[in-house]
Formats: structure tokens, C-alpha cells, sequence
């Protein structure tokens, strides 16, 4: 598991971007967890720094939206969902356990 | 017998309003009539990674696999020519016609021509696919573009020409390129990519007409100067596609008129993205936006209106971007002459930089260069504070 960062330096309605194999992103969404791959399936850029809306984020270049619980594209031009990772929350730190999906099944 | 409900237009407007019409559980019959040959793909690509030859057709394809599940009807490669709107019957170029139970129109706007570039090879808009294949030949072989109109696309296709290796001048009548969206200031400073990337700029200067026989050879501007020219791309704006409307019964203007939620004068009949002039009570007029993002959303407000769903009309926040010579440009909110431009982060020498513009104190739009994260949170910030109805 990736260590992320404390529960309360992810607050509501923010997200952060984490370095692993491939860039991973997580976001709390008034309380639950979500992560993601962090580069946009359309073109390079961070959805770490996209719009958050409910549950699913606006890439900040170009619009796509991906759903964070299944990684589903929700708006186009992204055409390829992106994957999600399994978040654990312990003791008040925020872990990411990259390559597992996000609703828990490995 | 089940409904039908036609749909006349299969770029990102049309395809978002087949989508919204399945989102919005109507289960009868969907027409998609579109004039290219093509399945709808992403415009904006086409003056920049298509242009460059970095993305493919298949690349730049806007269906996605879960719309095979949408049983759409494709009507591809087929003009229409007409309404009926007494038995709401779209009329087709080969003469049939399809009875509608509700219309959505999504025509688009086609790339406005030079007066007399007709028939003259070399010189070249770009709006459609086809446009943009035909100038990626052409750049292919020249040494020397001219682009006339320094907006965003004639920008985008300078930027892209750059790094294909061309030579390059770009000609505007205005004083200061993209003053009306941005504002001068930072029209001069979003302009001044151009300069850093070596391409020519030429401002105030008016077209006088394109020489050459057969083939365009130079530009000629209104003081005598004949610009050389190989290719050259006009980029002055786009025109509403809704000519075949013009005996319908549809209110038109600059656009189909519609009110805050798409609907036209006629029932069963709406319009959204290029080709409609939608109300705005916050412009207090008919407000056409050609904007990418509204053909994505305004769709689902107008099928809304179509399925008979009520609600308040939407507010949304204008928001564009403009990829130029590898900066990204992103502009949200309404600019009024007279709004003060304020750099709240970076420095524009830098090409990195946040510009909040306001009004009485209070921001109404953002520009950021090269800020996509703190773009994103202004643009957020001024979607909350839009009041509603508003």
C-alpha cells in the first residue's frame, strides 16, 4: 500500500496526485475515498486537477469526465475508462493500493 | 406505434442529444441525419493534433463502444433540406423525408469564406474533417502559409504549422487579436506567442484580395503588400447552418432563436449548439455560443424540453481553451468592456499565469495560460457563485 497523506490534508471536494508506476489520483468526495489513474485516457494531462462533481471528475483540458467509483468515462471525447485502485483509510492516513479496483474486489 | 424523434446534425451536438435522449429514458426511435460522410468525430483536434499529423481519424472518432447500446438510427452523408413543421417532417436532399414527433436541430455553423477565394487552390478553411485532411496535404508540400484572422483557429493552425517547419504570417484587420474574448490587454499577451515562436504577426491590416491564377501565389493587403504565399487559411469566423430552415416557420436570427431552455417557436421543435441562438437573461438577448463545451451540455436541457420535463433554465459558465504553440490557453466566464483583467498568480512574460476579471469587485471570468489546476478551481469558484435563474 502507497501511503497517501493524512485524512484531514485531503479534505472534501480536493484531490492530489500521487507518483507510482503510473501517477495515480485520489479524491475525497465528501468523506469516501476514490482513486484513479491520474492521466486523462484522451490526452496528457492530471485529472488530479480536475473538476470534482459528485462522483465523477472533468478533466481540466478537455472536458472528458471519468466516474471515480467505476473509472467509466461519463463524458467524451475519452472514449477508454480509467482505472481504479482500491483506498484504505487507517488510523487517519489515506493508503492507496495501486492495481486493485476500487470497489474492494482484487 | 412508437415515436420518432429526429435529430438533424451528427457532430457533438447531435450525438450528445441521441445520448441524452436514452440518459433520459425516451425509448422510441432516434433519426441522426448528418451531411459528412463521416461518423461524428472532435473538432478541435483538427487545427492541432490532427493538423500535426499526431492523431488519427480513429483518435479523434467521438463514439464510444457504450453507444452501440443507444440504437441509433445513422442517417450519415445526407442533407436536410427542409421542415415541415405542421407534420414535423425533416425533408432530405434525395427527397425523402422523415416524420418526426420531436426535432432537435444541431446543424452547426460552416467556416465563413473570403469573398473571391472561391475556386482558387491553396487557399483553404478548416471546420470539417475533410478541411482539415485537404490542408494537411497542402502544409505537407509548402514552405510558406498565410493565415488571415488571428482567432483561435487561424492561431491553432499557426502554432501547428510552426512545428510542421513552414514559414508563417498571420494577418488581422483588428488592432489586437482576440480583444472581444479576452479583452486587449490580454489579447496582446496571448498574441504574443505568436512573436516567441517565431511566426509574423500583422495587426490592423485588412486583406485587399488573394492573387494567383488557378493556384493562390500571395496575399495582397489593403497598403500594397503582397504577402507570398503557398497555402493560405482563412480564419474569420463561423455562420449559423440554418439556411434550409429559412421557409420552416422557425424563428431565426443570428442562429435558431430559442428561449433560456432550447425550445423554438415551434413545439416539438429545439435547438442546440452552433446553430442556436439560445436567450440569456443575464445578456438580456439571444446569446449563440460556439463553444465546444455548450454543444456537449446544452443537448440535455433541450431534450429536457422536448420529453416535456420542466425546470429552471440552466446557467452555465462559458468556458473555452485554445492549445497554441504546446500553451494551454482556458478562458471561463463573461467578459464585458469595461471588466478589469487582474493577475492573480504567475506573470504573462512568463506564459504562466492566472488573470481573474472583474466587475464591481467581483470576478465574472478567468483566463489562465499554462495554470490548469488553479483555472479549474476559478472556474469552479465562479460556476457556485452564478446565481440561479440568473
Amino acid at each position: 500500500m502507497i501511503p497517501v497523506c493524512p485524512t484531514t490534508a485531503l479534505p472534501p471536494g480536493e484531490a492530489t496526485r500521487i507518483e507510482a508506476d503510473e501517477p495515480i489520483a485520489v479524491f475525497n468526495v465528501d468523506g469516501e475515498f476514490y482513486a484513479i489513474d491520474d492521466t486523462c485516457t484522451h490526452q496528457d494531462a492530471s485529472l488530479a486537477d480536475g473538476w470534482l462533481d459528485g462522483c465523477s471528475v472533468e478533466c481540466p483540458l478537455h472536458a472528458s469526465c471519468f466516474d471515480l467509483r467505476t473509472g467509466k468515462v461519463s463524458g467524451p471525447p475519452a472514449k477508454t475508462p480509467v482505472r481504479t485502485h482500491r483506498v484504505v483509510v487507517q488510523d487517519g492516513m489515506v493508503y492507496v493500493q495501486p492495481g486493485t479496483t476500487g470497489d474492494g474486489v482484487a | 406505434m412508437s415515436s420518432t424523434i429526429a435529430v438533424v446534425g451528427a457532430s457533438l451536438a447531435g450525438l450528445s442529444a441521441a445520448r441524452a435522449l436514452r440518459e433520459q429514458s425516451y425509448d422510441g426511435r432516434i433519426v441522426v441525419v448528418g451531411d459528412e460522410v463521416h461518423a461524428p468525430y472532435d473538432r478541435p483536434p483538427l487545427s492541432k493534433e490532427f493538423l500535426a499529423g499526431t492523431a488519427s481519424l480513429e483518435d479523434i472518432a467521438l463514439g464510444a463502444p457504450d453507444d452501440e447500446d443507444l440504437g441509433l438510427e445513422w442517417r450519415l452523408h445526407t442533407t436536410a433540406v427542409g421542415l415541415d413543421h405542421p407534420s414535423r417532417s425533416v425533408l432530405l436532399h434525395d427527397g425523402s423525408t422523415i416524420r418526426a414527433d420531436g426535432v432537435v436541430l444541431a446543424t452547426g455553423a460552416r467556416a465563413r469564406r473570403l469573398p473571391g477565394s472561391e475556386g482558387l487552390d491553396g487557399v483553404h478553411v478548416l471546420r470539417s474533417l475533410d478541411d482539415a485532411i485537404a490542408l494537411r496535404e497542402d502544409l505537407a508540400a509548402a514552405g510558406r502559409l498565410v493565415v488571415i484572422g488571428a482567432g483561435f483557429i487561424g492561431a491553432e493552425v499557426a502554432a501547428t504549422a510552426r512545428t510542421l517547419g513552414l514559414e508563417v504570417t498571420v494577418v488581422e484587420t483588428q488592432p489586437v487579436p482576440l480583444a472581444g474574448p479576452l479583452g486587449a490587454d490580454m489579447g496582446v499577451v496571448c498574441a504574443g506567442l505568436h512573436a516567441d515562436h517565431g511566426t509574423r504577426l500583422l495587426l490592423g491590416t485588412g486583406v485587399a484580395g488573394l492573387v494567383g491564377t488557378g493556384r493562390v501565389e500571395a496575399v495582397e493587403l489593403t497598403d500594397g503588400t503582397r504577402l507570398p504565399a503557398d497555402v493560405v487559411v482563412v480564419g474569420i469566423g463561423a455562420v449559423p447552418n440554418i439556411g434550409w430552415l429559412a421557409r420552416s416557420g422557425v424563428a431565426l436570427g443570428n442562429g435558431v432563436l430559442t428561449d433560456a431552455r432550447c425550445a423554438t417557436n415551434i413545439p416539438g421543435v429545439v435547438a442546440v449548439g452552433d446553430c442556436a441562438a439560445t436567450w440569456s437573461a443575464a445578456a438580456e438577448r439571444h446569446v449563440r455560443i460556439e463553444h465546444w463545451t455548450n454543444a456537449l451540455e446544452q443537448p440535455a436541457t433541450a431534450v429536457a424540453t422536448l420529453l416535456g420535463a420542466g425546470g429552471p433554465a440552466p446557467t452555465p459558465v462559458p468556458y473555452f481553451w485554445s492549445d497554441q504553440y504546446g500553451a494551454r490557453i482556458q478562458f471561463a466566464g463573461s467578459r464585458r468592456e469595461g471588466d478589469v483583467a487582474r493577475v492573480v498568480e504567475g506573470s504573462c512574460a512568463d506564459r504562466s499565469f492566472l488573470v481573474v476579471y472583474e466587475r464591481d469587485g467581483r470576478p465574472v471570468a478567468v483566463l489562465g495560460m499554462n495554470q490548469p489546476r488553479l483555472f479549474t478551481r476559478w472556474r469552479r469558484q465562479l460556476r457556485a457563485a452564478v446565481p440561479a435563474g440568473s
